[in-house]
């Protein structure tokens, strides 16, 4: 068992991370404190709920580059209903985001499922319309802090037992994917419609099925990081996670998730997604212009995903035996 | 009669189908179609768009971006895909633009973007086949690195202050309302068109895309062809960054920024299958005028940029989506 | 050849069958797969399923397991009538299936290959990874395979990926079991080991639908027989009243003198020469030498190495040791492309995936690596290409109805056709042939063979791998027998019995299986 997982991706990867870490604290003293290590995960939160949901719909050999476009879209709806009125309770706007971002990802999956359409393309078109519509809804005017009530704004910095709302939500959604994904039927459904989808339906999985349930999961979750990410940053406009949804990829591309399906972990997706959140706070820190962050993220996706495929080399059928035997 | 050297003889039929019958079938007739139709609908719904010098400058909304789109249409035949084509023109403008200090002349700015566009098409050709590495990872990772390296470079600067020959590059006309840019397209069109559809090595890509392994067990030098196809989509690049750097007279980062969607979008209306396999340079040349007329004539009407993209995603979904939906439910 | 008929006291008293299908009919755009047939399957029984590639076997085996719903006919179940829409309804009523690919997932455990789709689950309706795991294993022992259940399918060979596939089947609560040709990639010795499985699966009372092409298989384990032929069922009755040539008869339809093409062999000079040709994982110590106009048949069983040997030649692998000379010049060869150049062709087995380019016309497939004979300068001359494919698919007397016909339009054996003619136009000196006449029609295997012969003729030099005897017994000028990736021995046709062959190939004494 432990000798299985210190030769895993995610050792390696949690190895990388940890150094990483190290390197910065013995430069820049406090960097690794709990508190600031918290901070870190805090401001990562989003990106490991998206790109666990990204996750799911990779392991079924489909991407899905709308995710932030969702996001964008129902953060916008949330604070214009927010501001339109102010008393509807927070806990409705949230069920309200996650429900538009589940009938988005189901829109993905449906044209995917039934049109058999390659998901690049549809979640490419998706991609601009659900931007498009933000435009649509809100006439390209920005919703300011100082419209959205204060309960909106309060819930993901709100403390419980030293850590704001936000990381606990972060922290239940990694507890159930881990469960769903490693303890349930449709989990081990993904990863078998991704590893063989031939072999999945001699096994009884319908493939379209289980792609369209990584879509609408997704969604759920972009809808929710949605409603996160603008009360956090108490401000929606058009362009809010504008291109979020390639680092998304990245950080499970860094994550060890195969994008040829079938290959991957819970652990793998967050400490990916760590991985770039830890750069991105990294990088002031150490007093390097934020401007580098783009060009280090790129050049670390290409190190994870060449190192990826040299660990997972394919073996011949290996037909020959010692001689001994023949 | 010998099997190694048969006599010729002629019995089998080329074609089963005229060729009139082949096209009435064809992405491209029903793109023509929708060309029209849009066409028709900007005549009456602006009374400028019949001018020859508003037509002209709507061609500038599509020459770079289908520049790009021929070589990344014979990459994504060959199955594979280039998405940090718009990291490239980021890096080639900025290199172009960090080149102008050195009082470097138009034709070495030229030389620079092509050069840095080259370039950027080997490391991710080197990346997908030396190290046998899926291309839509390697170039989101490029993508990134490559416009990454232009923000280390500029950070929230600009590069100003090209000379006047180099922004003719971008903004002059060869006759009358015929842009450079215009006529740079139409030869790449040509150009592409007859390298895809009747060389030996166009009918290589095509096969690539259907059967990998048939292509190597036929003796197609696999590796080598899409080497040569990153390549070009990189020369390609480094010729839209040399355009649309003089057109618009400054280098930011954040130049051409989502390119490499439109690029892909307008690659797949244009009828290339994204899966590889298939698709025609005649379509990727009318999906880039369908994509340039609607952006234009949505622009005489007033209609912001970002609506016109809920248009072009909603078309890319729908030319696919509609037929198959037909299919389906003609086929209960 | 005698075998022993194993006559279990069961069949005296034949119980009603667990499983009945009635006037099953089944057809595919183009093609009727299966019209009206019946098949019946007996507790504790094994029937044998007989019949030709494209007999529609596979599409009853898919109907049966619930991928396919067939358009006509019931499927009785202990007399009543059901319907498998998916596959977890066949599985859930019992029937199951160890398919002839191996259907698993290299990325899971060996457990979860066993369990997907029925893991036994614990509190909350999750997955009880402990139980699974030992479930697996005592499955995995009942079978006699020593495998841990916690390994990643990638790290097992083929063999063992196959008793996965076996444990898989089991560990439903089956009542009716189907194997498609499940000896097809063991050795002899797990061949053994499957019968006596087999043997405990009939004791307890499982009704066995058994697909073989193998007749002395079929013999030594099955109870009854039922023959399908061109998707209609022909017969069935039981093993006891019927002889192998009956039921070759029966299954092709007419009487079976397969005639194959009458040869004088001259072999001329050697043309090709491979010495200590190895590779790390495949194959060792391969040598030998091919003459020019000969026929060198290759004999082993499926995952002997042939292949691999052939596809080194080839240039697809790169061998670690060896050297290959053409014409006594030594040969480079490191792609395809190189051994083209050096006139060495190869027709894939795998046709579909290797072979043709399904997807494009017949004459672009064909003139795919003469285009330089059909270009100027790297342009194509369209006239000149498609003169260049009619010209030899015509010769091969290719079926179609035009050129620019998609190869993937074709029958198996018309494919084959603008395989081969692909590679005569490219005037080769060697053309390896590996089961060339796997699933193409009877018609068109003559057609094959008589090619084969009349190339060997006309001086070209041929390898041909094969694993049906009379094909190698047939065709060959010498017979080179492979066996885990060693030459086990080289014969000349003169002097070779099918039982050599065999024994040789299974690198035991036959006499211990079936005497």
């Amino acid at each position: 068992m432990i000798r299985s997982f210190v030769r895993s991706r995610e050792a390696i990867l949690l190895g990388a991370l940890i150094a990483l870490v190290l390197l910065v604290e013995s430069r820049f003293s406090g960097f690794a404190s709990p508190g600031n290590l918290a901070a870190v995960f805090n401001d990562t939160a989003i990106l490991i709920m998206l790109a666990l949901g990204q996750m799911l719909v990779i392991l079924t050999r489909c991407i899905d580059l709308s995710l932030a476009s969702n996001l964008a879209l129902t953060g916008m709806v949330t604070a214009m209903l927010n501001a339109a009125v102010p008393g509807l309770p927070v806990v409705a706007l949230i069920a309200l985001a996650v429900t538009l971002g589940v009938v988005m990802g189901m829109v993905n999956g449906l044209l995917v499922w039934k049109l058999d359409i390659p998901p690049i393309v549809v979640t490419l078109g998706t991609l601009t319309i659900y931007r498009g519509l933000i435009f649509l809804i809100s006439d390209g005017a920005w919703v300011n802090s100082h419209e959205m009530s204060a309960a909106y704004k309060a819930l993901p910095r709100a403390e419980l037992i030293g850590l704001p709302v936000l990381s606990w939500i972060a922290l239940a959604v990694i507890a159930g994917f881990a469960v769903l994904v490693n303890r349930s039927a449709l989990g081990r459904a993904f990863l078998a419609v991704g590893g063989n989808p031939h072999a999945a339906v001699y096994t009884g999985i319908d493939v379209g099925r289980t792609r369209f349930a990584a879509f609408a999961i997704a969604g759920g979750l972009a809808g929710l990081c949605g409603y996160l990410w603008v009360s956090r940053y108490a401000v929606a406009y058009v362009d809010v996670a504008g291109g979020f949804e390639l680092d998304v990829v990245a950080a499970c591309v860094i994550g060890g998730i195969s994008i040829a399906g079938g290959l991957g972990t819970v652990g793998g997706a967050v400490l990916g997604a760590l991985f770039l959140g830890t750069i991105k706070n990294a990088l002031p820190v150490a007093g390097i212009s934020p401007f580098w962050q783009l060009a280090i993220s790129g050049a670390a996706i290409i190190i994870a995903v060449a190192f990826n495929a040299r660990s997972s080399a394919k073996a011949g059928r290996l037909i020959l035996r010692p001689e001994s035997t023949a | 009669m010998s099997l190694l050297d048969p006599p010729r003889s002629r019995s089998l039929p080329d074609r089963l189908t005229g060729p009139a019958a082949r096209l009435s079938r064809s992405w491209e007739v029903l793109l023509l179609g929708i060309a029209v139709l849009i066409f028709v609908a900007n005549t009456q719904a602006s009374p400028y768009f019949l001018d020859p010098w508003n037509l002209s400058d709507a061609t500038f909304n599509f020459t770079e971006k289908a520049m790009i789109a021929f070589a990344m249409a014979l990459l994504i035949i060959a199955g594979e895909i280039d998405l940090s084509v718009a990291g490239i023109i980021a890096l080639a403008s900025t290199a172009m633009g960090w080149a102008l200090q050195f009082g470097l002349g138009t034709p070495g700015l030229v030389m620079i973007g092509l050069a840095v566009g080259l370039a950027c098409g080997a490391v991710n050709g080197a990346l997908v086949t030396r190290l046998g590495l899926p291309s839509i990872v390697v170039t989101i990772g490029t993508m990134s690195l490559f416009r990454g390296i232009s923000y280390i470079v500029l950070g929230d600067q600009a590069f100003n202050g090209y000379p006047d020959s180099f922004a003719w590059l971008g903004r002059g006309y060869v006759v009358w309302v015929i842009s450079f840019e215009l006529v740079l397209f139409a030869l790449f069109a040509l150009i592409y068109g007859i390298v895809l559809h009747r060389t030996n090595f166009g009918r290589h890509v095509v096969t690539i895309g259907n059967n990998p392994t048939a292509a190597r067990f036929a003796g197609i030098r696999v590796e080598r062809v899409k080497m040569v196809l990153f390549l070009l989509t990189g020369l390609m690049s480094g010729i839209a960054a040399v355009c649309l750097t003089a057109r618009l007279g400054s280098t930011r980062p954040s130049i051409a920024s989502a390119w490499e969607l439109e690029v892909v979008t307008m690659v797949v209306l244009g009828g290339v299958s994204i899966l590889g396999g298939s698709g025609s340079i005649p379509g990727v040349v009318l999906a880039a005028l369908v994509m340039g007329m609607v952006t234009f004539g949505l622009g005489l009407l007033n209609v912001p940029g970002i609506v016109m993209s809920i248009f072009i995603g909603a078309l890319l979904i729908g030319v696919i989506a509609i037929p198959r939906l037909v299919a389906r439910i003609r086929g209960r | 050849m005698s075998y022993s008929i194993d006559m279990t006291d069961q069949i005296a008293g034949a119980t009603d069958p667990v499983l009945r299908l009635a006037g099953i009919s089944k057809s595919f755009p183009g093609v009727k797969a299966l019209s009206d047939v019946e098949l019946a399957l007996y507790p504790g029984q094994v029937t044998a399923l007989i019949g030709e590639n494209g007999a529609g076997k596979s599409t009853l085996v898919k109907i049966l397991t619930g991928l396919y719903q067939p358009d006509a006919g019931r499927i009785e179940l202990d007399g009543a009538a059901v319907r498998f829409a998916t596959a977890s309804d066949a599985a859930a009523a019992g029937v199951t299936a160890i398919h002839q690919e191996t259907v698993l997932f290299d990325d899971l455990s060996v457990a979860e290959n066993i369990f997907l789709g029925h893991a036994p689950r614990g509190r909350f309706g999750l997955i009880d990874w402990a139980r699974m795991r030992r479930e697996a294993a005592a499955i995995l022992t009942r079978i006699g395979a020593q495998i841990d259940p916690a390994t990643p399918l990638r790290e097992l060979g083929i063999a063992s990926k196959h008793l996965v596939a076996i444990a898989r089947a089991l560990s439903i609560e089956a009542r009716v079991v189907v194997m498609d040709e499940p000896t097809a990639a063991l050795s002899a010795t797990e061949i053994e080991e499957l019968y006596e499985l087999v043997d405990r699966l009939k004791r307890e009372g499982k009704a066995i639908l058994f697909i073989s092409h193998k007749f002395d298989e079929i013999f030594r384990i099955a109870d009854r027989y039922t023959v399908f032929r061109d998707g209609q069922m022909v017969d069935a009755g039981r093993m006891a009243d019927v002889t192998e040539t009956q039921l070759v008869e029966k299954m092709v339809g007419r009487a079976v003198d397969t005639i194959f093409p009458q040869r004088e062999s001259v072999p001329g000079e050697v043309v090709l020469t491979v010495a200590g040709y190895a590779h790390p994982t495949e194959f060792a110590d391969i040598g030998f030498t091919l003459r020019r106009g000969e026929i060198l048949g290759f004999y082993g069983l499926v995952g002997a190495g042939r292949s691999e040997v052939m596809q080194a030649l080839f240039g697809v692998t790169r061998p670690a040791r060896g050297a290959v000379r053409i014409d006594g010049r030594i040969a480079v060869i490191r792609s395809p492309a190189e051994a083209i150049a050096q006139g060495i062709v190869y027709v894939p087995e795998d046709r579909g995936r290797q072979g043709a380019v399904t997807a494009m016309p017949i004459f672009q497939n064909v003139t795919l690596p003469s285009l330089p004979r059909t270009s100027r300068r790297g342009f194509i001359r369209m006239a000149e290409e498609f003169a260049l494919a009619r010209t030899y698919t015509e010769r091969l007397d290719l079926r179609a109805a035009a050129l620019d016909q998609p190869v993937g339009e074709l029958s198996g054996g018309n494919q084959q056709k603008v395989v081969i003619a692909k590679w005569l136009a490219t005037r080769p000196k060697v053309i390896i042939l590996d089961e060339p006449t796997k699933g193409i029609d009877v018609g068109s295997k003559a057609a094959v063979h008589d090619f084969m012969a009349e190339l060997a003729a006309e001086g070209l030099s041929v390898i041909m791998v094969s694993s049906e005897i009379p094909e190698i017994l047939g065709m060959s000028d010498r017979v080179i027998v492979m066996r885990e990736g060693r030459i086990a021995a080289e014969f000349d046709r003169a002097r070779l019995t099918p039982e050599t062959l065999v024994r040789t190939a299974a690198g035991y004494d036959r006499k211990g299986v079936a005497a």
